[in-house]
Order: structure tokens, then C-alpha cells, then sequence
């Protein structure tokens, strides 16, 4: 009979390779969530880096209501005006936060509001303009206390 | 449910044309993100407002379309141009349908 010994060191390295085969495809999947959401409302256009402020406290406490701005560099005339603002997270359940429409009416590209975050990550937002383009701004938000860990009992 | 009333500010109820108009409006609501469980463990299911919208004199100027990952008692502010005269209707749409609307008024001058 072939008899099977298993060393410590063995042991160690089998559950190393689980340990990493199960962290891999989460944090693949918390990028590409992020990734895809955006994809989904940009299609495959371009996204450059610009135009777009992105305000956020870099530490907040309680990510149950994190305040975010969003203001967009453009004049907001008839034929060049920002159409939308969209803004993604990394690792909420759900990537996309908000979708805003605006229009030349709007006079200036800034809104205001508040969001849950469900621990430290990253933020995007993207402006769509009227002639086609996209530009985007990133901030990092650290969390102390997430939003939807409360409940998970 | 019993009837909400949001809470609607304009920086100013009278403007030149042209001017920027700022709009604060807070709604109460739970924003329920379907994501959490009960004490049973049953997921308790979504409940938010999912579509923001705001008229003057009729006119959409500004929309959002909110997700769950928006905060309990949804805030909201933005600016709109004042051209008109005329009420500025603020409408926030529930999954279920329903609707809550505050209204202001702008005298454009």
C-alpha cells in the first residue's frame, strides 16, 4: 500500500494556494465591478482624466452618510454643456452611486448629495459632455466604520 | 405611509434672469437597500427612491437616478439658471411608484 505522509510544511502550502485562490478572484471581481458599471454607461468610449472635481473628506467616520460633490469645469452653454455626471464605487454591493442628467439649463455643473460607503475605497466620477467626450476624477476615501456591516449578523 | 414633506430651500425666491438659483432639498425616507437581513435572517427587501426630478415653470432641469448606495433621507443640491417665472416642482419617485412632491416658487425678474 502507497502510503501518504503529509508534512507541516505541506499542510502550509495547501492552504496557502487556497487562501490565495480565494482572495484573487474577489479582488478581481471588486475592480471589475467598478469597471463594468462604468462600461456600461460609457460604452467604449475614451475616459480622460479632468475637468471633473471630485469632493469627498479623505477620513470619514461613519460611511453610513458620506457628503460628495461633484462640480464640472464647463460653461454650460447650448453647445457645449455637461449632459450627465455619474459617480462609481469599488466596493459597495452595488458600483453605481448616482446617475444626475443635466442640461444648459442647470447654469453650473456641481451637485451635492449623500452616500453610503461599505468600507475604504475608491471613487469615480465621470461627466459625459454634449459633444461625446467623458472625463473622470478619482478619490480615495478611507472609512471607519462601513455602512451595511451593521445588519450582517 | 403617512404623508412626507420634503424639505425644500432655494438660496433666493427672487432672481435676475440669468442668475444661478442654488436648490437644497432633503426627503425623509429609509432608502432600504435590499442588502440588509432581519432578525430571522429574511433579506429585508429594497425600498428606495430610485428617480429624482426638478421642474421650472414646467421645464425639466435637472434629474438623478439614485441607487441603493445613496444615504437614508436622500440630500440633494444643484443649481439651475432662472429664466422664468414659476413654480419649481421637486418630485421623488418610490420603487413602489408612489410618489413625494415639494414645491417652491421663483420670481424672475
Amino acid at each position: 500500500m502507497l502510503k501518504v505522509t503529509i508534512t507541516r510544511r505541506e499542510v502550509f502550502k495547501a492552504g496557502g494556494a487556497v487562501a490565495c485562490g480565494a482572495v484573487l478572484p474577489l479582488q478581481a471581481h471588486a475592480l471589475g465591478q467598478m469597471e463594468t458599471a462604468i462600461r456600461r454607461v460609457v460604452g467604449e468610449a475614451e475616459i480622460r482624466k479632468g475637468k471633473v472635481t471630485l469632493d469627498l473628506p479623505p477620513l470619514v467616520e461613519n460611511g453610513n452618510t458620506v457628503p460628495l460633490t461633484v462640480s464640472v469645469d464647463s460653461p454650460m452653454t447650448k453647445d457645449n454643456y455637461v449632459k450627465a455626471i455619474h459617480v462609481f464605487n469599488e466596493k459597495n454591493p452595488q458600483a453605481n452611486v448616482i446617475s444626475a442628467q443635466l442640461s444648459p439649463r442647470a447654469g453650473k455643473a456641481a451637485i451635492s448629495t449623500r452616500i453610503r460607503l461599505a468600507g475604504t475605497q475608491k471613487l469615480m466620477a465621470v461627466a459625459e459632455m454634449s459633444d461625446g467626450s467623458y472625463w473622470s476624477d478619482t478619490q480615495e476615501v478611507i472609512v471607519t466604520l462601513a455602512a451595511c456591516l451593521e445588519d450582517l449578523i | 405611509m403617512a404623508e412626507i414633506k420634503p424639505r425644500i430651500k432655494l438660496d433666493r425666491k427672487e432672481a435676475k434672469k440669468g442668475d444661478l438659483v442654488e436648490v437644497k432639498a432633503l426627503v425623509q425616507h429609509i432608502m432600504e437597500t435590499g442588502q440588509r437581513k432581519d432578525a430571522q435572517g429574511q433579506t429585508i427587501p429594497r425600498k428606495i427612491l430610485n428617480r429624482f426630478t426638478c421642474t421650472v415653470a414646467g421645464k425639466q432641469v435637472f434629474a438623478a437616478d439614485f441607487e441603493p448606495a445613496v444615504s437614508a433621507n436622500p440630500y440633494i443640491q444643484f443649481k439651475f439658471k432662472a429664466t422664468e417665472s414659476g413654480p419649481v416642482v421637486l418630485t421623488w419617485t418610490d420603487d413602489d411608484g408612489s410618489k413625494i412632491v415639494g414645491e417652491e416658487k421663483i420670481t424672475v425678474t
